[in-house]
């Protein structure tokens, strides 16, 4: 029962890539064990508009005051491998404020936190796969221990998709950042086609004049081999 | 069909969670609302109630105290959360989220799972799917939690794809004093070097 093609899987980073140096003490030796898919990892937890409140999504509304820094929407489609909508699926998001700080207690780089940024927001997709954020555009920030290594503008993103096997997390980078040749979980996605993937574009047409940039960002997951349950169109 | 997909559309590769994820995926300790927690299964949800403790450890043996733990499971008869509208059931969640502690420890409450049909239709001991997410984990890493008190592992078709000296990794010991308690530790790497699947 192989409904998930294993193919696609080849666009993810390796466990072990040394210039990502947490990775060094973190990746398994062993390579994976390929397993069959059963219903155990067909089958997936079902999250949708019960697990997201009004708000949830604009993150610039939050608190009592307007958080600093520069507003953007952030819209798009999730979508699977053979191009077909993902409805009614959960997407988390977090990132840090406009100065490159994050709300985690651990963060300790020294920028200023907003008392009206938190950075953390739902949304789950309508039946065509569209989603939309309002947010602030998250400044880089550098990490700490290491020598000048910054992490390019990012918002770090969660989706579950319809299965065990489409969970997801990644980042969503903006166009043409300099810092992408520099950053060691950027370059980790080997293939390039792979790595643009996790880069937005600008959409001019969706944009709101006077009021804020929208960044189009398609998330693609993996989806089930179309000709293995796809009927016929009868309409 | 068998061919190759040449449609097919380059997926979203993975990134890793990094160290901020908490505030928005496990945000207890920040005041919000989380969408999922240890408990798997609420009180009265039909099934022989258990806890699960462990903590995930690096290639040093050091605990790992920024990870994410998030299990799947079928229910107490096989069925999975979403798939069988049983109002039974209702209490039965499925989905468990754990931020691990600065000690590296999580910890679920949940009842037993029940055996789920494998490939070509033959059953599968019970097993709870585990994605582990952390810092340095460039991609979440899958295993699975099998019970030391199970027969049917034996014969189950996932297990039996482990080499048998390794498969003692994803075996769940029960505690000596503490009724319905198991132990279930994830080391990413060097010795005792969990498991890890890929389907
Ligand atoms: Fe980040």
């Amino acid at each position: 029962m192989t409904d998930y093609p294993t193919e696609s899987l080849a666009a993810h980073p390796p466990y072990l890539f040394p210039d990502y140096v947490a990775t060094r003490l973190r990746a398994p030796s062993r390579p994976l064990v390929i397993i069959p898919q059963t219903l155990t990892e067909i089958a997936g937890p079902v999250f949708g508009q019960a697990h997201v409140r009004p708000g949830d999504s604009d993150l610039t509304r939050q608190h009592a005051g307007t958080p600093l820094g520069e507003r953007i929407m952030v819209r798009g489609r999730v979508l699977d491998e053979n191009s077909r909508p993902v409805p009614d699926t959960l997407i988390e998001i977090w990132q840090a404020n406009a100065a490159g700080r994050y709300v985690h207690v651990v963060d300790r780089h020294d920028a200023p936190l907003d008392p009206n940024f938190t950075g953390a927001g739902r949304a789950v997709t309508d039946s065509d796969g569209w989603y939309e954020f309002v947010t602030i555009r998250p400044g880089c920030y550098p990490v700490p221990g290491l020598n000048n290594v910054w992490r390019p503008a990012h918002i770090h993103m969660s989706l579950f998709g319809p299965s065990f096997l489409t969970r997801l997390v990644t980042q969503m980078y903006f166009p043409g950042d300099p810092l992408f040749p520099y950053d060691p979980i950027f370059m980790s996605v080997p293939d390039e086609r792979a790595r643009m993937r996790m880069v937005s574009s600008l959409d001019m047409a969706m944009t709101r004049s006077e009021w804020a940039l929208c960044y189009r960002f398609d998330i693609v997951l993996r989806g089930r081999e179309a000709s293995l349950f796809e009927e016929p169109h009868h309409d | 069909m068998t061919d190759a997909r040449p449609e097919a559309e380059v997926i979203t590769p993975s990134q890793t969670v990094g160290p901020f994820f908490a505030y928005c995926l496990t945000p207890q300790d920040y005041g919000g609302d989380p969408l999922c927690d240890g408990m798997i299964a609420d009180e009265g949800a039909p099934g022989t109630r258990i806890r699960i403790e462990g903590a995930v450890y690096d290639g040093n043996g050091d605990p790992v105290p920024d990870a994410m733990v998030e299990a799947w499971q079928a229910d107490a008869e096989g069925r999975f959360a979403g798939r069988d509208a049983a109002p039974s059931n209702a209490r039965f969640r499925g989905i468990g989220r754990c931020e691990s502690r600065q000690d590296g420890s999580f910890r679920f409450e949940t009842v037993k799972p029940g055996s789920v049909p494998g490939p070509d239709g033959t059953p599968q001991a019970p097993h709870i799917n585990l994605n582990v997410f952390a810092k340095g984990l460039l991609r979440h890493l899958f295993t699975r939690i099998y019970f030391a008190d199970e027969p049917a592992n034996a014969a189950d078709p996932i297990l039996g794809l482990v080499d048998p000296d390794l498969r003692y990794t994803l075996i769940a010991r029960p505690a000596p004093d503490a009724p319905g308690l198991y132990r279930f530790d994830i080391r990413l790497q060097g010795k005792d070097e969990t498991v890890f699947f890929e389907a």
